[in-house]
């Protein structure tokens, strides 16, 4: 299930809403991203997230669907946020749920490697010298890629 | 055509989105973002280093040599940095 929402969520009622009454599952495993009060040297302040409505809902249901087909998965949930969010604030979560935890592990690390370099989200903060676009992290795509090496 | 800009794509080139009608030879996205370049110091600028331009038509990724039609909506955007 995918939810792009400006509103916070409550992790503990996602995760039980996941499981409920689907006695088969296992485990559980989660992601939380939150927003950092420093990148490098800069103080940020807060952070404003920009997306793509409809791409973004889009590409998150690729990325679910591919996760589905490479585990067996009980349950998915990803949620992310956009708008001004401040430090300590939420910004996503992605919870995987399946029989056996390698699986669950696995799938929520894939989900969000994928998420950080497909979902057309961007990141604006602000910092003392005013705003500033986030760049994009080699170290995101090299991440994801690993996915792609079999 | 349904030009649509993010990030600071969008704030280089000074509007979130656009109708435009590209002349008949415009038939790639290669080709559509020489045309845009020529249309103004904004464009330019946003639109000089390709290597840090996405494109998705239709809210899929595409490559350069993508062909394009009328009715497509196309967005331009800086490298993805959500999560």
């Amino acid at each position: 299930m995918i939810r792009v929402q400006c509103e916070d969520f409550d992790i503990g009622a996602e995760l039980e809403a996941l499981t409920r009454g689907k006695t088969g599952i296992g485990g559980v495993t989660s992601f939380v991203g939150l927003v950092r009060d420093v990148a490098g040297e800069r103080r940020i302040g807060a952070m404003t997230l920009e997306h793509y409505p409809g791409m973004t809902e889009r590409q998150l249901a690729d990325i679910e669907g591919e996760a589905r087909r490479r585990w067996p998965l009980e349950a998915v949930l990803i949620i992310h946020r956009y708008g001004r969010l401040e430090p300590g604030e939420r910004i996503v979560l992605v919870a995987t749920a399946s029989a056996h935890r390698q699986a669950a592990f696995d799938a929520c690390q894939f989900l969000i490697d994928w998420l950080k370099t497909k979902a057309p989200f961007w990141k604006l903060e602000e910092t003392p010298e005013g705003p500033r676009w986030v760049d994009a992290q080699a170290s995101d795509d090299e991440a994801a890629q690993r996915w792609t090496k079999d | 055509m349904k030009l649509l800009y993010f990030a600071w794509l969008r704030a280089r080139i000074g509007i979130a989105e656009e109708r435009i009608e590209p002349p008949a030879e415009i038939a790639t996205v290669a080709a559509l973002l020489d045309w845009l370049r020529g249309r103004g110091p904004g464009f330019a600028e946003a639109l000089k280093d390709a290597r840090v331009v996405r494109v998705a038509v239709n809210q899929e990724y595409v490559g350069w040599d993508h062909p394009l039609r009328p009715s497509d909506e196309v967005a331009l955007f800086p490298p993805v940095t959500g999560g």
